[in-house]
């Protein structure tokens, strides 16, 4: 059911090899597959059908049947078109001509308005702005409060004159504030109104009202990644009843795939602007259309995998580890190392959606999702019962010693060797490839190679994709004139290029081979 | 044998090329100046604009016993109350299901749009199709033309999907303990951020109090700003005591404190709010196992309820997977249903993880909170 878009076009074209050419009823069968698809990324209806006829007039119109992957050509196309929606229009906060500037926040309960109020407030504080939060949700118990606390958390003014509770008129609040703000020399007020539901007339009209009365530069519509198909109905009812300029999504750091931030893109119109994903006042960020059209997809999201792992992981940690496990130095990839990384993983989020986000995982799904993260804690344990020399060295792990560990750890014995001798033959394999990438064309650049960014060049280059692809204009003479799997394709050196390269990040054939369901281990 | 270690090692893997991508884009951001992330100046006072604008919750802590306590409404007036609203409310599921079977001729096309209809209602593709066949079979063997008798089929394959004979009682009370001592009914509340727990927490108090039972509120939500005032303020209206901690503290902790005022004050049911936490984080929903496992150690947790919002979509599913893994979720309250979304999802929650529908929410008045029957709500989404 939560198969990949890929994983499913993979299989419907699986029936259709060998026809020499796709018909129109084929292609038919896999627009119905983007259908589902999208559907289950909570796109509502009405954007479906539209945007699965104009990928089907795309995909007649690029001769789909001569594409040498069809499933992937397709997959392409439906990436291209959304990205294309979702960000056909982006662009940045309008401030006022003469402070302040007022943005006024909507939404539905719940959405995140108050918190989101703080994150803008940090925002635009490290812009050298100075931010002032007004309290206009009169409606919820201690909403006041709330923003309140997040104010001085975020460490800017609030103004909350009334006690809200139900009490206080928030149009009036909302009025006066900009009037304060003007006098306090704050130059962005940042109105946080009530949760609100599309269908309730009277707090529609309230929140017109306030809009009226403040006159804002820009009205940020704040929707929850989680939405539904009514996405489509709530965003109308706002844009029929307060106008919104701008949209931003929220709650993306959890795994909804957020097909209303298309929904809405293509109903309203209205661009996205924000994304905040995070608890803290500082998890917030510009959209990135991208990103949203891989999520939706379902694709592997190898960004937010960097993203989280920068978060999570410590990098000069990784780096040595990385340059041990290759065999390039630092002295030799021991247990200790291993479960340092693992334990790295693991605070990313479940093993499975850590795999999940790699692109190129979708073939081995099936036993992503058998993960027991239970395994790993029995391998963490018996990694636990080791000594620290024992750890860093596993060849001097005798029989007693196996039986000790075993028993330390509550497992059999031959758990314990099962993971010494998979350890062991991992790390050889991996020990070869760094090997060959070490004679790759990375060694003629001496001085500023370093193993990870060798490695780098291998993911990069693994794929045809990225080799069709020009070189970094900044290394011109690093054109990767060798197309075998390890030729470096030159360093990504911007951001863009990075992820245009990620784009194409596959496994090496060796790893791919090495975890593909056929070659589940020596026995 | 097992593929597991492979995967793990893989792991290590990944984390090395990550880490490697890393290093590769600090050196692409290391041309320009370096920026820093915006950090978070240290809280400090902040500068009131209006020196009045104080919280007001503290205020109403002063003096609760002077105050009057609102009495919340009686279960029964609120059901009919409730029920009308759901009916009232724009229904487009309603209306479009009601108008494609009383047409005179059933195509393929009107099929289709019944379908159509369906999916907006997040019912998911798979139980929508679903019903579609069945109903379409169905009104095929009988030969029905008649818009009534289809009514009435569709009545039925509504309710049959909502599942009209799941246990739909709210277990709140509470077993007695292994000294014979009676222990409190422990209601556990737990969802994602911003479906509405503290509010059903505060409602769901009203309900218990309305029929004469003895609360007290647990405010285990001590991650969100003012969580706690917001639930305060709750009791205070009904007059129930709320056990809080201080913000930051540990969540386990108050919640036991909450367990064991209750139990020592002889209160029939101890309502524990917890933190809003998105599903995939691993450490928040870790924490929650142990805010469950610590009540246990006072009394048995009698009803963890899922707090889901009737917006949400397909992600429901995910959510509701992750949580019953994690603290055994015995029953769903699916809350905002006054608004435009229909909350079709709970289908699936139910049908998948066998987890009823217990209560939902029907508005932001107090006493919006009503019972989930399968037979009226189906009556009130086809506005009969």
């Amino acid at each position: 059911m939560f198969d990949t878009l890929s994983d499913r076009l993979t299989a419907t074209f699986r029936t259709l090899r060998g026809k020499g050419r796709l018909s129109d009823a084929d292609i038919d069968e896999t627009l119905r597959e983007i259908r589902i698809a999208l559907l289950e990324a909570d796109v509502s209806l009405s954007v479906v059908r539209e945007f699965v006829s104009a990928v089907r007039e795309r995909a007649r119109a690029e001769e789909l049947s001569k594409a040498l992957n069809p499933a992937q050509q397709i997959v392409k196309i439906v990436n291209d078109e959304l990205v294309t929606i979702l960000g056909g229009q982006t662009r940045v906060l309008r401030f006022a001509k003469k402070p302040p500037t007022v943005i006024m926040l909507a939404g539905l309960q719940g959405s995140g308005k108050t918190t989101l109020a703080g994150k803008l407030a940090v925002w635009l504080k490290s812009q050298g702005h100075t931010p002032m939060l007004v309290a206009a949700d009169l409606q919820r118990p201690n909403a006041v409060t709330q923003l309140q606390v997040v104010a001085q958390q975020a460490g800017v003014a609030a103004y909350a004159p009334q006690p809200g509770n139900g009490v206080g008129d928030p149009v009036e609040v909302a009025k006066q504030s900009v009037e304060v703000a003007a006098h306090h020399l704050h130059d962005v007020v940042i109105v946080d109104t009530a949760g609100r539901l599309g269908v309730d007339t009277e707090l529609m009209q309230q929140a017109a009202d306030i809009k009226a009365a403040v006159d804002p530069d820009e009205v940020l519509f704040v929707v929850d990644a989680m939405i539904g198909q009514d996405a489509v109905n709530t965003a109308k009812a706002f844009a029929e009843g307060v106008g919104f300029d701008g949209v931003v999504l929220t709650k993306l750091d959890g795994d909804a795939r957020g097909g209303a931030a298309l929904s809405i893109a293509r109903v309203i119109g209205t661009p996205i602007m924000f994304a905040s994903n995070g608890e803290k006042l500082a998890d917030f960020d510009v959209f990135h259309p991208d990103r949203m059209a891989g999520r939706i997809l379902d694709m592997g999201d190898m960004l937010t995998l960097i993203e989280q792992a920068e978060r999570h992981l410590d990098r000069e940690e990784s780096q040595k580890a990385a340059s041990k496990l290759l065999g390039l130095g630092g002295g030799e990839f021991g247990l200790q190392d291993f479960l340092g990384q693992m334990q790295a993983v693991r605070r990313m989020g479940p093993l499975s959606k850590v795999f999940g986000m790699l692109p190129g995982m979708g073939q081995m799904r099936e036993q992503i999702d058998a993960i027991d993260e239970r395994e790993i804690d029995r391998i963490e344990a018996i990694i636990f019962s080791m000594t620290p020399a024992e750890r860093a060295n596993v060849s001097i792990l005798n029989g007693s010693r196996r039986a000790r560990i075993a028993k330390g750890a509550g497992v059999q014995v031959s758990d314990v060797n099962n993971l010494v001798n998979r350890f062991v033959e991992a790390r050889k394999m991996m020990q070869s490839m760094g090997g060959m990438m070490g004679a790759g064309p990375g060694a003629a650049r001496k001085g500023r190679t370093s193993p990870a960014a060798k490695k780098k060049g291998r993911g990069v280059s693994g794929n045809p994709a990225k080799r069709s692809q020009p070189a970094p204009t900044s290394q011109p003479a690093l054109k990767a004139p060798d197309p075998s799997v390890f030729g470096a394709g030159g360093l990504p050196a911007t951001e863009a290029e990075l992820a245009e390269a990620m784009k194409g990040f596959q496994l090496p054939p060796e790893m791919q081979q090495f975890l593909s369901p056929k070659n589940k281990g020596p026995r | 044998m097992n593929p597991v270690y492979w995967l793990v090692i893989a792991a290590a893997v990944i984390v090395v090329l990550v880490a490697a991508v890393l290093v590769v884009r600090s050196r692409g951001k290391a041309l320009p100046p370096v920026e820093e992330r915006p950090v978070l100046p240290p809280v400090g006072p902040t500068r009131p604009v209006e020196e009045e604008a104080e919280p007001p919750a503290i205020a109403g802590t002063a003096k609760p016993s002077t105050k009057a306590l609102d009495v919340p409404e009686a279960p029964a007036s609120r059901l009919v109350r409730l029920r009308r609203r759901l009916a009232g409310s724009q229904n487009a599921l309603a209306r479009g299901l009601a108008d494609l079977l009383s047409q005179d001729r059933i195509d393929a096309a009107t099929w289709d749009n019944f379908e159509t209809t369906l999916i907006t209602s997040d019912l998911g593709v798979g139980p929508a199709t679903e019903l579609t066949t069945r109903l379409r079979q169905r009104l095929a063997v009988d030969g029905v033309v008649d818009p009534v008798k289809a009514h009435d089929v569709l009545r039925q394959e509504l309710i049959a999907l909502v599942g009209p004979d799941l246990d739909r009682t709210v277990h709140s009370v509470g077993a007695p303990g292994p000294d014979g001592e009676d222990l409190p009914g422990v209601v556990l509340v737990v969802g994602v951020n911003g479906t509405g727990k503290t509010t059903t927490v505060g409602k769901l108090a009203r309900v218990l109090v309305a029929e004469g039972r003895t609360v007290v509120l647990g405010a285990a939500d001590t991650f969100r700003a003012a969580a706690a005032d917001q639930l305060t303020t709750w009791g205070e209206r009904v007059g129930v005591e709320t056990v809080r901690g201080a913000e930051g503290a540990d969540p386990a902790s108050v919640a036991y404190t909450a367990v064991a005022a209750g139990r020592d004050s002889g209160a029939d049911v101890v309502l524990v709010d917890t933190a809003g936490r998105l599903h995939t984080k691993t450490g928040l929903m870790d924490e929650l196992g142990k805010v469950k496992r610590v009540i246990e150690k006072v009394a048995p947790v009698t009803e963890v309820l899922l707090v889901l919002d009737a917006t949400t979509g397909q992600n429901g599913l995910v959510q509701a997977r992750t949580f019953a893994e994690v603290v055994d979720v015995t029953g769903i309250v699916l809350t905002k249903l006054d608004g435009s979304a229909k909350g079709g999802i709970v289908v699936q929650v139910q049908r998948e993880l066998g987890v009823p529908v217990k209560l939902i929410g029907l508005g932001e008045g107090v006493d919006d909170l009503a019972p989930f029957d399968a037979a009226q709500f189906v009556d009130g989404v086809l506005g009969d």
